[in-house]
């Protein structure tokens, strides 16, 4: 098995979960410039819902096929977080968008605390772990092990991606998200209801947020109340990397970091003589934030204005 | 009046935002002791050219040079250091603080307490702040602000906002000031207290002014000589008489009120 | 010293001076040992309120990783006055040296992140005091630094003159348990701390805070070097993180990266919120709140056991939902806090124009 291009396939799945939050972080900072950092706990709520959801259906019907158990965990989560992401903005940051911007910040983090700590007394500190109904089929590609559940992880980012990138440059709604980009004030005295375009792109990215918590949870094989901390970071460095405000971006930067993390937490002991082990894996996205900071604020694809939405 | 001495000297300026020039091989020099006027229409680039001589935007081509040494692509903090300090086109105050805490941060560059002197309250800190204290009062009291001292900044009449800009300007003890449309929305008699007011600092602290300002009749009565400015170019210069006759400029105002 | 009774006669500080010597006893005969612990604790998080209030309500840069500077100059107490490399140095050589620690990272992590926009700086702290945590976990193998997550214990408790701050010592009559001890010292600390966040608000260096704080532009139109501003903002916040933290691990006698999570910068952060951003009584106020309330939530389980029998509603779990809860809901009806200074209930409440203008003010520094 070859182990660069087994870390590369690693990276890219990882990294399209990534891509998926980083969407949501992106979107909302496209329009109002604001970090939404409660946003990675909307993931979390998404997978602990998801499974609650799987979970109860095995109880009930132990021989559900798999696949239709997560497509109802899933067809549960997604209008939650929806509904999640609506509430929040609507409650926490709209009276706040005329105050200075650390109060809307600051909103923020009371947010990511309460809904950690509401969703630690609804399901504990344990972890939860997702039930093995999904395929455990693997196949042989280029070198490294692929299993069933990274190619639909893949496919289902994209997919996912794909319906944004329509919904936002071919569609009305998508047409009235860049004009907000571009100016709210310009954008509200062409008749468009700025306050709706807002909201849509909180639900839409709480929706992406959702999939991606599911994905995850999937992935390791579990999910916790704390698990959307780190993910959040994580897809928000990813924004960084890609040019925070740019959809293309976000998605590049999510892949990248995928797979920068997989191969530095690959190669790290080999690199550092064994001085540094792969338990710094979560080290390397904040490295990259750094780095991209420093070096080129703007992100990769940060000019594009005109493709933000 | 005005010694032979360039103190401004700009050469070939040009920015471009994209691939739009906002100024280009703009030049134009200010001798010490001159009030400069820049006028043109609205969007010909004034206050863009204000921003990139007073480091806010760096330039894409071209210099800058003040008394001789060469500030473009310097920092908007040492370029106040070197001696010139502006004011804003839409006040832009500290509206939190009083009107003398205001003036009192416009000494900040000329002061040195640190962080040591601060919590130590050396003798040389108690003294610096007594004097920073001092030339607010002064300079408050230039721009006929002193009774205003303890009032929020935010909370003084518009007139008095525009001067207190003034003032916080000049206690960094510009060489020379940069004014955007310093009388914008001001009544005939507050202008002419302006002007009288601009005259002052001129005779009393040997200070250059350059202006930025839509009021022509202000400027043609005011200014040494005058730069016209159209789509980002230089388009005439010279005394305001001649400047008035200049078929260009009343082109580029289309026979409005320059004309 | 305190600006609220400065206008008021003398009695009123020296009643305040004879309250603050007499709390330990009163606490101690109230509750007992636990309660001068308590109050040990409240004075180091007024050291942390007052610091991350210098990043925070002064400068106005939001620093979410401020536990981490705490944490260094735990370790650093514990690297030098500890069996854990022989060493056992004074505590008057550690804690000036672990608080240059802490500032020279409060320096490093500034530099490259100060001259971007705040939200970026409030995520690249976040980030910072995660990775602390992670090293600190995992630095005890090859080459055994931190210890790991056991972390690290027998640290040297403090010594002035002779008297170890430990077990119990007869002074001048009176009956001192060590815990009596460290109040005093963190007591004479704290005032100085204070002493030092009022001096600085009130110079040129405080002043130039403000200016920033409000317009960045303007400021930088002023001449004052923004950048540097920050960074000696960042600096001096780190600066008292690093004290507090090294008095910690000398009070403690044992560190472990589990004390400096994410958690406890919030904790920080909600003090200076809750009391009032930029207020130095209200940030007082705030932190001793704070510090006092998860001990009163304690009861709050206790009651639960007491009347259905079993917790249903874990006390930890509880203080953190409320701090969640304060944080959101003093920035939606109360941004200036409970107990603010003028000029921040103005500047917090301000709509409008101001918020206004400091978007522009922001577009403006993106270019």
């Amino acid at each position: 098995m070859d182990i660069f291009a087994q870390q590369i396939v690693n990276g890219l799945v990882l990294g399209s979960i990534y891509a998926l939050v980083a969407l949501g972080y992106t979107m909302v900072y496209g329009i109002l410039e604001l970090i939404n950092f409660a946003h990675g706990e909307v993931t979390m709520v998404g997978a602990l819902i998801a499974l609650a959801v799987i979970g109860a259906l095995l109880g009930v019907a132990p021989d559900l096929p798999g696949i239709l158990a997560v497509i109802a965990g899933a067809l549960v989560a997604i209008p939650a977080c929806m509904l999640l992401g609506y509430t929040i903005e609507r409650v926490a940051y709209r009276p706040l968008r005329q105050a200075p911007r650390l109060a809307p910040l600051i909103t923020a983090i009371g947010v990511s605390i309460i809904l950690q700590n509401v969703a630690m007394l609804i399901w504990g500190r344990q972890y939860i772990a997702f039930p093995p109904i999904l395929p455990q089929a693997t196949f042989q590609i280029a070198g490294a092990q692929v299993s069933a559940l990274q190619i639909f992880i893949v496919l289902l980012s994209g997919v996912a991606m794909a319906g944004l990138w329509f919904m936002v440059q071919r569609t009305r709604l998508g047409r009235a998200m860049r004009a907000c980009g571009e100016s709210r004030e310009t954008a509200s005295l062409m008749g468009i209801d700025v306050n709706r375009i807002i909201s849509t792109a909180f639900i839409i990215g709480s929706a992406l947020a959702a999939i991606a918590g599911l994905m995850v949870s999937a992935y390791y094989g579990l999910a916790h109340y704390y698990m959307g901390f780190m993910l959040g970071l994580k897809a928000f460095s990813a924004a960084v990397l890609g040019g925070i405000g740019n959809l293309g971006g976000a998605v590049l930067g999510g892949l990248l970091l995928g797979v920068i993390e997989a191969l530095g937490a690959g190669y790290i002991g080999d690199i550092t003589g064994g001085f540094l082990g792969s338990h710094y894996q979560d080290v390397f996205a904040f490295l990259v934030l750094i780095a991209v900071l420093v070096f080129r604020p703007s992100g990769l694809l940060g000019e594009r204005v005109a493709q933000r939405a | 009046m005005c010694s032979a001495k360039a103190l401004l000297e700009v050469s070939g300026v040009g920015k471009r935002f994209g691939g739009l020039a906002a100024l280009s091989e703009v030049s134009l020099t200010v001798q010490a002791g001159e009030i400069y006027g820049l006028i043109g229409p609205n969007g010909a680039g004034k206050t863009t050219l204000f921003n990139c001589l007073t480091g806010l935007y760096d330039l894409s081509e071209g210099q800058i040079r003040l008394a001789g040494e060469a500030i473009q692509g310097l920092k908007p903090h040492a370029i106040v250091q070197r001696g010139f300090a502006r004011t804003f086109q839409n006040i832009r105050l500290f509206a939190n603080m009083t009107a003398l805490e205001n003036v009192m941060v416009g000494r900040h560059p000329r002061t040195r307490a640190g962080i040591l002197g601060s919590v130590l309250r050396t003798a040389a800190e108690r003294r610096e702040e007594a004097a920073i204290r001092e030339a607010a009062h002064f300079w408050l009291e230039r721009v006929g602000l002193n009774a205003k001292a303890r009032s929020l900044a935010g909370h003084l009449p518009y007139g008095a906002q525009r001067r207190l800009e003034i003032a916080r300007a000049l206690a960094t003890e510009p060489r020379i000031l940069a004014l955007d449309e310093p009388v914008a929305g001001m009544n005939p008699s507050e202008r002419r207290d302006m002007a009288d007011l601009f005259l002052r600092l001129r005779h009393d602290h040997q200070l250059t002014l350059l202006l930025i300002e839509h009021d022509v009749k202000l400027v043609m009565g005011l200014c040494d000589r005058v730069a016209v400015l159209d789509y980002g170019r230089k388009i005439a210069e010279g005394s305001p008489a001649s400047v008035q006759r200049d078929p260009a400029v009343i082109k580029a105002y289309l026979g409005g009120h320059a004309a | 010293m305190i600006s609220a009774l400065r206008a008021r006669p003398r009695l009123n500080l020296a009643l305040l001076a004879i309250l603050l010597a007499l709390l330990p006893f009163i606490a101690g005969e109230l509750i007992g040992q636990s309660g001068v612990r308590m109050l040990d604790f409240a004075l180091l998080y007024v050291l942390l309120a007052l610091g991350l209030n210098l990043v925070v309500g002064y400068a106005g840069l939001l620093d979410l990783g401020y536990i981490a500077f705490y944490a260094l100059g735990a370790y650093f107490y514990a690297w030098l006055a500890s069996p854990h490399f022989g060493l056992h140095l004074p505590f008057w050589m550690i804690l000036p040296m672990g608080t240059l620690f802490a500032a020279a990272f409060g320096l490093l992590l500034g530099a490259p992140t100060l001259r971007l926009r705040g939200d970026y700086l409030a995520i690249v702290t976040l980030g910072f005091g995660e990775i602390i945590r992670i090293f600190m976990n995992n630095l005890n193998a090859p080459v055994n630094i931190t210890n790991g997550p056991q972390g690290m214990d027998l640290i040297d408790p403090i010594q002035i003159a002779g008297v170890g701050f430990t077990g119990t010592h007869e002074l001048f009559g009176l009956t001192l348990p060590a815990t009596y001890l460290y109040y005093y010292l963190f007591l004479a600390l704290t005032l100085v701390a204070i002493l030092v966040a009022y001096r600085l608000q009130d110079s040129r260096i405080g002043r130039a805070w403000s200016a920033l704080r409000e317009d960045e532009v303007a400021a930088t139109a002023m001449g004052i070097n923004t950048r540097n501003l920050k960074l000696l903002a960042f600096a001096m916040g780190a600066t008292f993180g690093g004290l507090a933290g090294g008095l910690f691990a000398a009070f403690q006698g044992f560190i472990s990266p589990e004390s400096f999570n994410l958690m406890e910068s919030i904790l920080i952060l909600c003090m200076i919120v809750l009391g009032g951003m930029g207020h130095i009584p209200g940030v007082i106020v705030g932190a001793v709140l704070l510090t006092i309330l998860p001990e009163a939530l304690r009861y709050l389980g206790d009651l639960q056991r007491a009347t259905l029998g079993e917790v249903i509603v874990d006390t930890a779990n509880l203080r953190m939902l409320i701090f969640g809860l304060a944080l959101v809901l003093m920035m939606l009806y109360r941004p200036a806090g409970l107990w603010p200074s003028r000029q921040r209930q103005r500047e917090l409440t301000a709509k409008g124009e101001v918020a206004i203008h400091e978007q522009e003010s922001l577009a403006d520094v993106q270019r």
